[in-house]
């Protein structure tokens, strides 16, 4: 068994969002970089499903030497491999086309991507991926088990959950409920010693051809202050929402 | 060229969040002057698919049921029903989230999400994005001929065009790469995607058996209900419920927030709503800073007193 899962490096849940150069640069300084949430579900699936069946985990992440510390971390996690493809993303496409010409030379049974980055939420690549590959795609995998090459997902849609079933090969886009938030793990320090021998390849990017492009960034529009009311006094709350905001 | 929709149906209705992509859509074949065409795969009956006229849909181009969960077949359903259309407009929806990305890696479109605005010209489209999970707003543009946007939830409301949409039935198939065993329902609720309010509970709520009131209080405002992350991983509440940075982000018309403090992570997934309201015993609360109304209170007190008051006007 064979399961790739690409990983984002992106800024921890906690930060603070801001922009240099006229908006056009996110201000990385002083931000503490994370695997993105939705990738570490997958990440801990990955190492789950490989304890019970056998197999390999491989990290891939597209970016450049900065995102080493994210690769390492899956290595400590207990990925067994990690490829970095170096190249700056610049859109969903040619992240997608890098990791499936990878994936075309060094083909897997699971491919594991999270539903959406926490940056910047394309939500795209899953899916690219699949069509790249020629493979069935689950988005948003809330749920999945193994049995002889099937695979028994659920997947969230609006307003309920889905159950299906596929065979391998097959990517997903995972999400919590892939695994709890329990069962994330913090790399011990025997992990950490044992990614610093893991092998962690660096290759060069094919094409680097991008289909949009991001012009600039602007923070959301401060909210004015917030009108406190009394607590004795709901029925003010009720007369504003009702009168002035007229949305009950 | 023309512009094409993506629709979804659920128990043989379509979806208010298709009805606001297809008024969107509306709005954008007007600037380029030309039409509207839907396509729909869940086997709607004439009468249902004639309300997409209603939005602004010239024609529906209506396939036989094809599964939800099978993205390749979806796909397929496009690419071969594209005829002159430049620009493709997909709900922001689970099942459209796992089509527009597909679709936009066959026929090689620049595909850009969660757009809030756009402007467009006849050569170039640029829009406004939500980025950074709602912290920030980001402008971008489509490089390619071809465009596909896929829009928030709740950005763009309904604007009724009456046009007599004509009906045309198509034939497509499933891959059969997907097996659909079933649906689970979360039963009797608004989605939170499309909700207008949104009724929201944190660990102030101290267990999972005061949600009652959380609950009367949506009911009777036809709200949807949400929780904090730290409710969904106690496990008080459903995941599907967690509303923020690495849950659901949401757009309603009103979000009333109960015990919880407003961590960062929280706001970044609620700070598209129009209006906020925080009920919380503590001041210093962070979501009083982000919120246009508050009360500094007892959820205990104050949530009873609400509906006693808010039933004086339903």
């Amino acid at each position: 068994m064979n399961i790739i899962v690409c990983i984002s490096s992106v800024p921890d849940t906690t930060s603070k969002i801001n922009f240099i150069d006229n908006g056009s640069t996110f201000e990385s300084s002083g931000v503490q970089f994370v695997i993105n949430p939705y990738d570490e579900f997958g990440l801990t699936k990955a190492m789950m499903i490989k304890e019970k069946t056998g197999g390999k985990v491989t990290a891939i992440s597209v970016g450049n030497a900065t995102i080493e510390p994210i690769i390492r971390k899956t290595l400590a996690i207990g990925a067994d491999e990690a490829v970095r493809i170096d190249m700056d993303p610049q859109d969903s496409y040619s992240t997608a086309v890098e990791i499936a010409n990878y994936l075309h030379e060094n083909p897997a049974d699971l491919i594991i991507t999270g539903r959406e980055s926490i940056d910047y939420n394309g939500g795209a690549v899953g899916g690219m991926l699949a069509e790249l590959l020629n493979l069935p795609f689950i988005n948003a995998c809330n749920g999945l088990s193994l049995s002889s090459g099937t695979v028994q997902m659920t997947r969230e849609i609006d307003g309920g959950k889905e159950h299906v079933s596929a065979e391998l090969p097959l990517v997903i886009g995972g999400q919590k409920g892939l695994v709890e938030e329990s069962e994330l793990r913090i790399p011990n320090m025997r992990g950490i010693m044992q990614a610093r021998t893991k092998p962690l390849k660096v290759i060069e990017p094919c094409k680097n051809e991008n289909l949009t492009a991001s012009i600039n960034f602007e923070k959301p529009a401060e909210k004015e202050d917030c009108i406190l009311v009394d607590p004795n006094d709901v029925a003010k709350l009720v007369s504003f929402l009702h009168k002035e905001a007229k949305i009950i | 060229m023309s512009v094409l929709v993506h629709t979804e149906s659920w128990g043989g209705s379509f979806r208010k969040s298709t009805y606001e992509a297809v008024s969107f859509a509306n709005k954008t074949a007007k600037t380029f002057n030309t039409d509207v065409i839907a396509i729909a795969s869940g086997n709607e009956s004439d009468e249902e698919l004639k309300k997409l006229g209603t939005y602004g849909a010239n024609k529906v181009l209506a396939a036989n049921n094809i599964e939800k969960g099978d993205s390749q077949a979806l796909t397929n359903l496009f690419a071969n029903n594209m005829s002159d259309a430049d620009i493709i407009i997909f709900a922001s929806t689970y099942t459209s989230k796992m089509i527009a990305p597909r679709l936009a890696s066959k026929i090689k479109a620049g595909i850009l999400s969660n757009v809030i605005s756009i402007t467009s010209s006849k050569k170039l489209i640029e829009v406004k994005r939500n980025t950074f999970s709602g912290k920030a707003i980001e402008n971008a543009k489509i490089n390619t001929e071809k465009a596909i946007i896929s829009l928030a939830p709740n950005a763009f409301g309904l604007i009724e065009c009456q046009k007599d949409c004509q009906i045309q039935r198509i034939e497509e198939s499933n891959t059969g790469n997907i097996t659909v065993s079933k649906q689970e329902v979360t039963n009797g609720k608004v989605s939170l995607a499309e909700a207008e309010i949104i009724i929201s509970g944190g660990r102030g709520l101290k267990g999972p058996e005061n949600w009652k009131m959380i609950e009367e209080l949506a009911n009777i405002l036809g709200a949807a209900t949400a929780c904090s992350k730290p409710v969904s991983d106690i496990g008080w509440r459903p995941h599907s419920e967690h509303v923020g940075q690495t849950g659901k982000a949401v757009a309603p018309n009103l979000y009333i927030a109960i015990g919880i403090s407003g961590a960062i992570q929280h706001l970044a997934g609620v700070n598209s709503s129009k209006i906020m309201v925080v009920i919380n015993t503590d001041p210093e609360a962070p979501f009083f800073k982000a919120a246009d109304y508050g009360i500094v209170g007892d959820a205990f007190e104050i949530v009873p007193k609400l509906i006693e008051e808010i039933k004086k006007i339903r």
